[in-house]
This record gives C-alpha cells, structure tokens and sequence, in this order.
C-alpha cells in the first residue's frame, strides 16, 4: 500500500472539520454573560439583605457553585455546556462541575478510592498549579519586602 | 505474510441477535434490533454491570432464537471495551462454557467471528461456538475519556460509543433452515499512522481498513463487484472518506458498493453523534440488525465485513504515542450464493 504517516498526519488534519468558532464564541459569550449577569444580580440581592461588599462576592460564589452542582447532579449541566462551551467552563460554575462530575461518577468505586481519590482528577492540574504559583508568589513577594 | 483464506466448508450463522441502549433504538435501525433498553441500565446498579448484563442478554437472545438451549455451545469467543474485557468474563462466568477473552478494541466482532470460525472448520470436535461483543457509551466514556456529567464539547470527528451487543451461534454442521455462511477472512495486519488525536478514531482505523481491503482483493479471487456490500465497522463519516481517498491514492477503483455501520446506527441530523457511532458493539449490532438478515432474505448474496479496530489507551495517548488501528476482514455469503 502506498501510504506516508508524515503527509497523512497532515492531511487527517487538514481535512478534519474544525469546531465552529464563531458560533461557539457568541454561545459562550451569551451564556458567559447571563451567569456573570445572574452574579451580579446576587450580589446587588445579598447586599439589599444587609452583607458586606466583601462578603457578598464570596456568597455569590457559593450560589454558583451550589447550582452548578445541582444542575450537574440532575443531569442537566452537561447538556447545556455542550452549547455554552466556555460560556460554562469558564465561570466558577465550570470549576464545580468538573469536581462534581467525577465524584459522581466514581461513587460505585468507594468513598476512599472512588470518591476520594478520583474528584480532583479533572480540576487537580488547576489546584495544583494554583497553589503552586500562590506559593511562589507568596515567596518571591516575602524575599523582596526583606530589602524594602 | 498475510492470506485470505477460504474455509473448506462453510461455517453458518445459526442464530444472533442484537441488543442495544435507548440512542441506537431512536436511530434508523431502531425497529430492528431484537432487545433495548432506553435507559441504558440493563437492570444493572453500574454502568460497567449495564454492560456486562448486555451481553448476557445478547447472548441468550441468540440462543434462544437458535432454540438450542438445550445445548452448550462448544466454545464462547467474547469481547468488549472495559479493561480485562470484565465485562464478557463477568457475564458469562456461570454458564459453564469455555471462554476466550478477547479485545480488538472496535474490531472484536470480526476477530470473533473469524476466529470461531476458523476453529469450528479446523477441529473435528467442537461444532457450535457462541461469539458475543459488546460496547457501552458510559462505561467507555468513564473509562476511556471523561466522567459523564462533565460539560465539555466534543469536536467534530469525534464518534459515539454505541450502547449496543451482538451475539452470533456458529456451527459447522449444516443447519434445517436458510442461513447466512461465513466462507472465510483475513486477519488485518495493525497499522500505526501516527495518529495522536483521540478525538480522530476514523483517522487512526482508515488506514487499517484500506490496507486490508487492498491486500484481501490483490491476494484473493475476488473483485470489489463480486459483493454486494463491502461493510466496514465504525469508521464513522470521516474514517469512511479519509479511507476512500487512501484506496483513490493507491489507484483502487471506487467502491460503490461500501457501507459503514457507524454511520448507519444513528440519525446525524436529529442525534448529536458527530462522526458517527463507534465500539465493538456498533458493528456487531448492525451486522446482526440489518445486514445478516439481508442474506438470509436473500436480499443480498454476499457481504465483505471489516470491523476497524483503533487500539487506544488513554495512557499511551498521554506518553504521546500514536492510536494503532487494525481491520480483521469476514466474508460472508447468503444460502443461495452461485460459486
């Protein structure tokens, strides 16, 4: 057979339809916006209730994620982000679902090596690297307060 | 060095039977699969059971149509897509039937059936086997890709693991009623073409497909126009194009008279299938559905069938090696076939 993997490789992706962009973008900038928006609304609605500004974020923050963790739980959550894309992943209501979905997935496989093991295997690369450059930050910004 | 080879008797397709999930049963062969359950549960608490459970239900459908259930079959061929194929084992461990495992990833169906059958016309003693292949769009996508819930988009070559089962009783011994005959095959040799992309399966099968197709009809007494069809297993609507311009390369003749089964299971303007359906049990499935029946009908005469394997593991992706694709290949013939 007359075949070179090189110009293959070239050809599978040049030829493999792409992921339509724009219609994606505008999604994600649709459903993106409307969770912002919905943020704002709440926290507008917890400082009416007699919060903090400070304390109103944080409170938002926890109404989006116990949603997205709701709507992942019933099933639904995936169902929209395959239309919104970025529109969900991006917001926290992204971060919650991708520790939600394999919590429960992996619940038929225990709550030690199942749950336990297996929730951050999606979000653990974020966490991970979050805390990382905190550290580093921390560190570099503690060694130049030394000289100040 | 790889040859056709023609059994000296044929080995017929006693009975089978398909069994599948609640997508395949909206898509265009809905009605005639033989079991389904919409939920895709299969009575099971995990969707690894669900699979398992499947199997065992494709299985007894085949031997319950073969109405031989006062008899074991000599032999079980089984396979499927969870790691260890614990599906099969799991499934089959109380029936008391000796059992082979195997795994050819979406290819298993063909590897089965020409195994089983090269077996049955090679021994004096064994002369039914059972061959049941399986795949589950959830226990694949837990196993293979990301958990179930997870909101992310799949990209366009991207294919469906198919909820879907197909069992197949083969013997050597000439059967009372019309059946279809598998005369022979070809064991596809494993081709690796670099393709990284996971998302890509048709990419990473098509030369595998080609290859086999080129070699069989080079080597063997055959012509393309001597089948009515050349069924290829799941390469989807990408691997069935990517395939036909590799064959144009190679200055074959166009193939007329091709069908996929990935791209039959399903309805790609109402089903978000992207590439097409995919999983050992989408060819099984659409070879005991639609095109086996055909031949016993004698609405066709003779069928070549590849089922395209893409032997992937999530680890090997991640260490950067390429998705090895493979096409084992089965000729099967109506009761009526002129020689």
């Amino acid at each position: 057979m007359k075949f070179d993997p090189k110009s293959y490789q070239t050809l599978v992706s040049r030829r493999a339809a792409r992921s339509p962009i724009l219609p994606n973008c505008l999604r994600a900038f649709a459903v993106g916006g409307m969770i912002c928006a919905l943020g704002e609304g709440l926290s507008h609605l917890y400082r009416a209730w007699g919060a903090e500004r400070e304390l109103s974020m944080t409170l938002v923050s926890v109404t989006l994620v116990f949603f997205a963790a709701l709507l992942t739980g019933l099933g639904i959550f995936d169902l929209l982000a395959q239309h919104a894309g970025a529109g969900t992943l991006v917001p926290i209501t992204g971060f919650a679902n991708s520790v939600v979905s394999p919590a429960i997935d992996t619940k038929a496989e225990g709550l030690v090596l199942g749950v336990g093991a297996k929730i951050f295997s999606i979000s653990g690369p974020v966490l991970l690297y979050a805390l990382l450059s905190g550290a580093l930050y921390g560190t570099v910004y503690y060694l130049i307060s030394l000289f100040r | 060095m790889q040859k056709p080879i023609l059994f000296e008797k044929p080995i017929y397709l006693l009975s089978h039977a398909s069994a599948v999930g609640g997508e395949e049963k909206k898509g265009p062969l809905g009605e005639c699969f033989d079991f389904c359950d919409p939920s895709g549960r299969f009575g099971a608490k995990t969707w690894e059971l669900a699979e398992s459970e499947l199997s065992r239900i494709t299985l007894s459908l085949a031997m319950k149509k073969a109405g031989i259930s006062h008899r074991d079959p000599d032999l079980l061929l089984a396979g499927d897509l969870q790691n260890q194929c614990v599906a099969s084992s799991r499934a089959h461990a109380c029936l008391g039937i000796p059992y082979l495992g195997l795994y050819g990833a979406c290819s298993t169906s063909a590897e089965g059936l020409y195994i089983g059958a090269s077996l049955l016309s090679a021994s004096n003693t064994l002369h039914l086997a059972a061959v049941v292949t399986t795949s589950h769009f959830c226990a694949a996508e837990r196993q293979f890709r990301l958990p179930l819930e997870y909101g992310g988009q799949r990209p366009p070559t991207a294919q469906w693991t198919a909820t879907a089962g197909g069992a197949f009783l083969i013997t050597d011994q000439i059967p009372d009623r019309p059946c279809a005959k598998i005369m022979g095959g070809m064991i596809g040799i494993p081709i690796d073409s670099g393709i990284l992309d996971a998302s890509n399966m048709g990419a990473a099968m098509a030369p595998a497909a080609a290859h086999t197709i080129l070699s069989f009809f080079e080597k063997s007494r055959f012509s393309p126009s001597d089948f009515d069809f050349i069924v290829t297993g799941d390469l989807g609507y990408e691997g069935s194009e990517i395939m036909k311009g590799i064959l144009c390369d190679n200055s074959f003749p166009l193939l007329t008279n091709h069908l996929d089964c990935g791209t039959l299971l399903y309805n790609p303007e109402i089903q978000d299938v992207h590439a097409g359906g995919s999983g050992c049990g989408c060819s099984a499935s659409v070879l005991s559905a639609h095109f086996l029946p055909m031949l016993e009908k004698g609405a066709a005469r003779r069928i070549l069938f590849l089922a395209t394997g893409a032997l992937m593991s999530p680890s090997a992706i991640l260490q950067g090696q390429s998705i090895v694709g493979t096409a084992p290949l089965v000729i099967f013939e109506g009761e009526e076939t002129f020689h």
